[in-house]
């Protein structure tokens, strides 16, 4: 059983490595998304010593990390799905003798693993050539990072399913999907980190899941929290990753019930 | 004449079609609002913790936000080019176009033709009108000319570059992947350039000058007198990159053999 899903990270890797061309330009665009908030910051800085309790530096870094990031964690399976179910294919994975879900899931692991490696590490080495970065010191802080990396992916996976499920009570959720998109790069912290944000919206971006895709990690990286704090950060993260399963267990047991399959 | 038939033609069949799928249309006016609204988040909570960047205040930004709105709305109306490679390229379509007789870039705009873009104009005028109030900005009564014909230079300017770049595809068949990355870069121009190290700036000048589409032109109507060149260079360079752009795709068309099938 486990083996089947192994393969399936497996053969979507080895997809991803046939298509590479494509990365060596992403890599260009994320570095160029970085330059632009590099220096964006810099002129916000101006001079002041700290800003939303982040140094210049730990901005710099926490931006090119969490660019880096992102390229691990995004995926477009909420698009696949929907691709899916438009065109009646999700009839046939769903009486395959696997679960349609956590397929899905593995394959956005194949995805992410393949630009982890092709993508985010060449990348952040090619950005911290041209920008100051500071990375962990360490190697526990390398290991704990790693863990709330694999939390943020979780965690946007999920949220992805979700509105991936949605095509099958919407038949056409692109504009759902859209709006998903930017709200996550806007409220993960990706454009901006959380602490900036005045304490009315901080108080509600703290209860909702889409800090912990982007700015618990980028300040886990930065070494901007530690000891209690850092402990606080994993279990939110972990807290979410379960209580997301929630609603998607929900949404997919009454998507069984609601599918109709158009021709086929 | 011709033309303007044409393109109201298409544009009857376009709306034919969004009306039939109407929450679509609705759909994809509110992601392109929410869209917009990020970015303005975006320099709203910043300047809670700043009250000036390089000497720029943030009713300027917003307003150099809103401006470039306007020609980017009008831009992605017109020049929807994304997806020419995939479609008229790879998939044969482009044979069709140039067997009719109207000109082929003016026919592959029309059909991906995009009016529910414009929605951004609006949000972009309303952008700016609230920063010029909170600016207490007084306008002359020719300034109306002059806003339309800087937005018309932008959308000329961002015409030209795209067009250059979807011209690409006639040489390559497969992907290049440049488009998303002069994307990114287009981004950048919409803060105040002066904020970029040298290399950036010249390049958003003069190279690819997206600077023109926002902080330039957005310059006349904020008084910064230390930019007027620029402000009179925005009509010169939008024409010149349409007719470089233009110039590139004849060259492209010329070029074209079809990718069989």
């Amino acid at each position: 059983m486990l083996s089947m899903y192994l393969e399936m990270i497996r053969i979507r890797f080895l997809m991803m490595l046939a298509y590479r061309v494509n990365y060596y330009s992403g890599i260009l665009v994320y570095s160029i998304n970085i330059g632009a908030y590099y220096f964006l910051w810099n002129a916000i800085y101006a001079g002041q010593p700290t800003l939303g309790g982040l140094t210049p530096l730990q901005m710099t870094s926490y931006v090119a990390v969490s660019w880096m990031a992102r390229a691990f964690y995004f995926n477009n399976i909420d698009r696949e799905m929907a691709m899916e179910i438009k065109d009646g294919k999700v009839a046939i994975e769903m009486i395959r003798p696997y679960n349609y879900l956590a397929v899905k899931m593995m394959q956005a692991l194949g995805e992410g693993m393949f630009r982890l490696f092709f993508f985010s590490v060449p990348g952040m080495v090619i950005v911290s050539f041209f920008f100051p970065i500071v990375f962990p010191s360490d190697w526990t802080s390398w290991a704990v990072y790693s863990v709330s990396l694999m939390f943020s992916f979780i965690i946007n996976t999920e949220i992805n399913l979700i509105t991936g499920v949605l095509a099958f009570f919407f038949l056409n959720n692109d504009g759902i999907m859209r709006a998903k998109r930017v709200i996550v790069d806007l409220f993960s912290g990706l454009i901006l980190p959380i602490s900036f944000y005045p304490d009315w919206a901080r108080a509600i971006l703290e209860y909702l899941p889409f800090q912990a895709i982007g700015y618990l990690p980028g300040l886990i990286f930065t070494g901007a929290i530690e000891g209690e704090a850092l402990q606080h950060a994993l279990l939110v993260q972990l807290i979410w990753s379960i209580v997301l399963l929630l609603p998607l267990y929900l949404l997919w047991i009454q998507a069984k019930k609601t599918l109709v399959v158009q021709g086929g | 004449m011709f033309y303007f038939g044409l393109f109201l033609d298409y544009l009857k069949q376009y709306l034919k079609t969004k009306m039939a799928y109407r929450l679509d249309l609705l759909n994809e006016i509110v992601s392109d609002f929410i869209f917009q609204a990020v970015n303005l988040v975006f320099i709203l909570v910043v300047f809670q913790h700043t009250s000036l960047i390089n000497g720029w205040s943030r009713e300027e930004i917003i307003f150099i936000y809103g401006f470039f709105l306007v020609p980017y709305a009008l831009f992605t109306t017109f020049f929807n080019l994304w997806d020419f490679q995939e479609r008229y390229i790879i998939k044969g379509e482009m044979d069709r176009i140039l067997t009719r007789p109207a000109h082929n870039l003016f026919q592959v705009m029309l059909e991906n033709l995009n009016p529910e873009s414009l929605a951004g104009a609006v949000t972009g005028m309303i952008i700016m009108g609230y920063a010029s109030y909170q600016m207490g900005l007084s306008f002359a009564w020719y300034d109306p000319v002059i806003f339309i014909v800087l937005v018309l230079s932008g959308v000329l300017l961002y015409g030209g570059v795209y067009t250059g770049i979807a011209a690409i595809g006639f040489y390559s068949d497969s992907k290049t992947g440049i488009a998303p990355m002069i994307f990114n870069i287009q981004n950048y121009g919409r803060y105040p350039v002066d904020i970029y190290n040298n290399v950036i700036r010249f390049v958003l000048t003069w190279i690819l000058p997206f600077a023109f589409v926002g902080v330039y032109p957005a310059a006349y109507f904020l008084g910064r007198n230390e930019l007027q060149l620029y402000v009179w260079l925005t009509p010169v360079m939008g024409i010149l990159f349409f007719l470089v752009g233009l110039f590139v795709w004849n060259q492209g068309v010329k070029n074209y053999r079809g990718a069989g099938s």
